[in-house]
């Protein structure tokens, strides 16, 4: 009994390590995307600078996109879970139980994920100096 | 009181070891309500100028009033908002977000105004400012379904939106034909009647003609300052 929990354990956090790594690639991914969007939409930037934006409100209109985004991965990730599991018992006749803590945890993962690896992106838009980025081609 | 008061304004870009001094000490005062147009040839520093005039950039020395405030020292926070309540940008290539209406477009620099207005507000003003530059039944179009002129025009409204006292233009025919051309300038000439600072940045002596007061700049100096003569005809 005792190895089976001990086993257990180690499946559970060897999980977690593959969860955890499967985090930081998707947030790189996502880092990457809103690179190439600050980048393209240098001009739009510069634009709102120029129209009265401060630094913080074009840090905050892209951490909260980056957000969006993640959070839209983390609901796409709860249905396909809880199709998959759906699959199983119709198929396996396992029973299934979801648990609310798990979802509860997956959209406050994915909102953090958008937060910390959107910071990056959206601090670089920030500090964008409004001339050069309207100049942007 | 002059609506902007430039003193002494030098501007110097560093590029590594090379100091490349495009301002060379600009005194310049502009009153409310005159229609300057500003003029020289490429490389003359004339958009540098606007940019400092504009509060969009910041000098290397010399002082900068708008409405009496020192402002080229001041906070960025502080001039995003001056820019947002008190300037009114048009530029060459109009500078419009693409997949968002006209009217959406004419609002956006709403979203940084502080005391928050509602939506219903927010489309109220910007419907006005459509009108103003008559383009009220223009208003869902897009950007890619209107003409240059169009176009502009949308610009315009979106500089006009927060009732600014004074409108910069940079080149805002430079990417129109003739015939837009003169149509857009027209718009000007009607705000520059009722009562806003129109500045226009331009190199064409047929654009600047428009304007009642002409500043040539050259090599980072105002080389010319004087009143135009068109306007004494009519």
């Amino acid at each position: 009994m005792k190895m089976l929990n001990n086993t257990s354990t180690m499946m559970t956090n060897l999980l977690l390590v593959v969860a955890l790594i499967s985090l930081i690639v998707g947030g790189v991914g996502i880092m990457n995307i809103m690179l190439v969007s600050v980048t393209e939409r240098t001009r739009e930037i510069g634009l709102r600078m120029a129209v009265g934006a401060r630094s913080r409100d074009i840090l905050k209109q892209f951490l909260i996109e980056s957000i969006v985004l993640c959070l839209v991965g983390g609901f796409t990730g709860i249905i396909l879970g809880h199709g998959a599991a759906l699959l199983v018992e119709s198929q396996l006749n396992w029973p299934i139980e979801s648990s609310p803590g798990a979802v509860v945890a997956a959209v406050v993962v994915s909102a953090a994920v958008g937060v910390v690896f959107g910071f990056y992106p959206a601090w670089k838009a920030s500090k964008l100096d409004p001339i050069e980025a309207l100049r942007y081609e | 009181m002059a609506l902007i008061e430039l003193r002494n304004i030098t501007k110097t870009y560093f590029l590594g070891e090379m100091d490349v001094p495009v301002l060379k000490g600009i005194s310049l005062d502009i009153e409310k309500g005159d229609y300057v147009a500003l003029m020289g040839a490429s490389g003359s520093g004339k958009s540098t100028l606007m940019n400092i005039l504009g509060c969009l950039d910041r000098q290397t020395g010399g002082d900068y009033f708008f409405e009496g405030e020192e402002l080229g020292r001041a906070s960025g926070d502080h001039r995003a908002r001056v820019r947002n309540k008190k300037i009114g940008f048009v530029f060459q290539s109009f500078n419009l977000l693409p997949r968002t209406s006209a009217l959406e477009n004419v609002i956006m620099p709403l979203s940084y105004t502080a005391g928050d207005l509602s939506r219903k507000e927010c489309r109220e003003r910007g419907l006005a400012a459509l009108d103003r530059v008559g383009l009220s039944d223009r208003v869902g179009h897009y950007p890619s379904q209107l003409s240059g002129g169009q176009q502009q025009r949308v610009a315009i409204a979106r500089a006009l939106i927060n009732q600014p006292p004074v409108l910069f233009a940079d080149e805002p025919t430079g990417n129109l034909d003739s015939h837009t051309s003169i149509e857009v300038m027209k718009m000007f000439d009607e705000l520059s009647a009722q009562g806003i600072t129109v500045i226009l940045v331009t190199h064409s002596m047929e654009i600047a003609e428009y304007a009642r007061r002409v500043v040539r700049i050259s090599d980072g100096e105002i080389q010319e300052d004087y009143l135009n003569k068109r306007e004494v005809k009519i």
